[in-house]
């Protein structure tokens, strides 16, 4: 387990290492039944506090979310704040959001794996979960959005009474099938580095816990056969979901994209909901480490400032990307010189919902241009968190401006109209948040939310790189 | 039974904009002739309500020089409807026979992308179930369905007169017969400002209107909709410009 590190010597050497020791997880090995310990013990402890958040979580779903959903289908749609011209609010405005959220997940743990960026090592399962609880509650969004919840089955292509196939044509079709595939593949890349930790759980659970596990490990004892199989699986897997997660993503643009909408009908939307997506998603990751880091029990020793600092750079990166992008939507429809685009572009920023405009601008741009450059704001959890949330909230407030407030001022002024989410929408909205923060609790006692075997095979197999002055842990030659 | 009408109609819709006055008639008689829902004042104010026609006054000139102008805005039965290719459930369908675009309610699952997708703000959704208030249930038209809540509809060219027109036209083997149909909106328009009739017709007398007129023009021709309906403008007849 030792590090290649012959090239330090004496005493400066020891300081160096242990200085090295305490930033990398990876140079910084434990033994693997302590560690294995420790994350059990992290899966097993529940504490008074964590069942009053998991009840206060329950009853926020059940009301805000499930209750008010029964009473919109009783009542009608019509409680929500939508109206002509403006059909769609803040529940695709929520729906993207997820969904945007949860590509993230998957793809920042795919990327980071296929570039073998070790600093992965320890995150990838909590992405992954993202991806997975985000689409839980994005699909949704679909359903409770319908006039007619009861025949949502008309979307699904079956042999029917009905002889009716659905529209092919219509991207809300596409998104349907996109949306399934999305949700298939991530949850079966969720699911293939998490059977050793499974087969771990089972060694050491009794009783019901133990036959769960029994049964998810699939029969796994660690041979060097399976071991060669859930890899080249894994791999696979990372490189093909890739591709997968942006095609699903600009299918979702084109929901938007296909439509003669002024403001929507544009060929830049693929890339730029992608950009945002990763930009929100990643976003989301780190605001998950540092709650998980903070609640969770022997997770300081697994999630440290080095990876928030990783972190916060690639998010600067998409943050700039993501400017790029919004720059280049003005920019476009300037060059067009479509009448009804530039007066709905100007209107964004100076109609009566202006403050959502800026409020996306200063989150999105500002507040990261401002604050990640900054080694030290990187490394600490508590800013990242703060900056991250309000990374989320830009985003939020960039798909509410891109539905709601594009589709209220349309072609013909006499038709213009505002549209005011209502409370109910709103708790639809906070309910599905519940849900996620729920399911992420409920799974943080169910299932190892370290991925132990990476982390081990990579404090057994680093060795240091050097990259300018930096010192970098890496493992090229273990694959 | 078919045979009379040997290749499909073409249905179409001129409207005089030199020629209307902004009256409400129309909005009125399609509003009765299609059962349509009135859904109260607050609904209305807040823009729910469910005309499948409406009368758009736009103002024109300076103060105290200020004229109105006023445009009938209704479903437009699109060549290329924007609405039809979105809806995952066909609901928003073209049909062959009338060449107009239909809304099959049984089928609408109400995910309101079609009305996000019109240019012209055509569609209306049933936000709730609206009641009918006591004497206007008696009123209620035998020939067009109801709608209940969670469904998209709009102007339909009042197609179930122009399907009885059809089915006398031909049990009674006089083609004429079909010619004379129009709809509420046309029938009720005390200026005579909307004319209805077959565009595939040579004696139709709104065929070279819609096709030639040196007034004619069609609302966002450049979407590539293909419109059914062309506006004539120009004649400074009253509200025109000078």
């Amino acid at each position: 387990m030792a590090a290649e590190t012959s090239y330090l010597t004496g005493a400066r050497a020891d300081l160096e290492q242990s200085e090295l020791a305490e930033e990398h997880l990876m140079l910084d090995p434990r033994p693997r039944e302590e560690m294995n310990q420790m994350v059990m013990e992290a899966m097993t402890t529940t504490t008074p506090v964590y069942w009053a958040w998991v009840g206060g979580l329950a009853l926020i779903v059940a009301v805000c979310l499930f209750g008010v959903w029964g009473y919109m289908t009783a009542t009608g749609i019509g409680i929500t704040g939508i109206r002509r011209p403006v059909f769609w609010g803040v529940f695709i405005v929520t729906f993207v959001f997820w969904i945007g959220i949860s590509h993230a997940g998957t793809f920042v743990s795919a990327i980071l794996r296929v570039f073998k960026a070790e600093f992965r090592r320890p995150f990838t399962r909590a992405a992954e979960l993202m991806t997975t609880f985000g689409l839980a509650g994005g699909a949704m969004y679909p359903l409770i959005h319908l006039g007619r919840v009861w025949t949502f089955y008309y979307m699904v292509p079956y042999p029917n009474a009905r002889w009716l196939w659905p529209n092919m044509r219509s991207p809300l079709v596409w998104d349907f099938l996109a949306i399934t595939t999305y949700l298939l593949s991530s949850t079966i890349y969720l699911y293939l580095p998490l059977i050793p930790d499974l087969a771990m759980a089972r060694d050491r659970t009794t009783g019901l816990r133990h036959r769960i596990y029994r049964l998810l490990a699939l029969g796994w004892r660690g041979t060097e056969a399976e071991w060669h199989r859930l890899r080249k699986a894994i791999n696979i897997f990372a490189f093909a979901i890739i591709p997968v997660m942006f095609s699903v993503h600009t299918i979702v643009s084109w929901d938007f994209a296909v439509g003669v909408v002024a403001g929507w009908h544009s060929t830049i939307f693929g890339p730029y909901f992608i950009i945002g997506a990763i930009l929100s998603g990643v976003a989301a990751v780190v605001t998950i480490l540092f709650v998980l880091r903070s609640a969770m029990r022997n997770f300081k020793y697994f999630i440290r400032p080095e990876h928030f600092d990783a972190l916060g750079k690639l998010l600067l990166v998409f943050s700039m990307a993501w400017a790029y992008f919004f720059f280049n939507e003005y920019l476009l429809s300037w060059y067009g010189g479509e009448e009804a685009v530039q007066r709905i572009l100007t209107l964004h920023a100076t109609g009566p919902s202006a403050w959502v405009w800026y409020l996306m601008l200063i989150c999105n741009v500002a507040i990261p241009w401002l604050t990640l450059w900054n080694r030290r704001i990187r490394r600490n959890p508590l800013a990242m968190f703060f900056i991250t949330l309000a990374i989320n909230v830009g985003m939020y407030a960039e798909r509410y401006t891109i539905i709601p407030l594009t589709l209220g001022h349309q072609r013909m002024p006499f038709d213009w109209g505002i549209y005011n989410p209502s409370i109910f929408e709103i708790s639809i909205a906070i309910g599905t948040m519940a849900m996620f923060c729920l399911l992420y609790l409920l799974a943080s006692r169910a299932i190892p939310l370290i991925p132990v075997w990476e982390v081990q095979e990579g404090q057994m197999a680093h060795s240091l790189k050097k990259v300018g002055k930096a010192h970098v842990p890496s493992v090229t030659e273990l694959e | 039974m078919a045979q009379v009408t040997e290749q499909p109609r073409k249905w179409g819709m001129v409207i005089d904009l030199d020629l209307c006055t902004g009256c409400n008639a129309c909005v009125t008689a399609c509003a009765m002739e299609n059962n349509i829902h009135y859904t109260g004042e607050d609904e209305v104010a807040y823009g729910r309500g469910l005309y499948w026609m409406r009368i758009q006054r736009y103002w024109h000139g300076e103060y105290p020089n200020v004229g109105p102008e006023f445009t009938p805005m209704l479903c437009q039965q699109c060549g290329e409807a924007p609405c039809e290719p979105v809806c995952p459930t066909y609901a928003s369908v073209h049909s062959n026979e009338e060449q107009i675009n239909l809304q099959v309610y049984n089928r609408c699952i109400g995910t309101r992308y079609c009305a996000n997708n019109c240019p012209y703000h055509a569609r209306v959704f049933n936000f709730f179930d609206y009641e009918i208030p006591a004497p206007m249930n008696a009123y209620l038209n035998p020939d067009v369905t109801v709608r209940s809540r969670g469904v998209m509809e709009k102007c339909t060219f009042c197609v179930h007169r122009l399907v009885h027109a059809r089915i006398d036209a031909d049990t009674q083997g006089d083609p004429s017969l079909e010619n004379e149909v129009t709809t509420a909106c046309a029938q009720a328009c005390p200026t005579n400002a909307i004319m209805f009739g077959d565009l595939t017709d040579e004696n139709s007398p709104i065929r070279t209107l819609f096709e030639r007129s040196e007034r004619g023009f069609q609302i966002m021709e450049e979407l590539g909709t293909f419109p059914s309906i062309t506006y004539l403008k120009g004649g400074g007849v009253y509200g025109g410009r000078d």
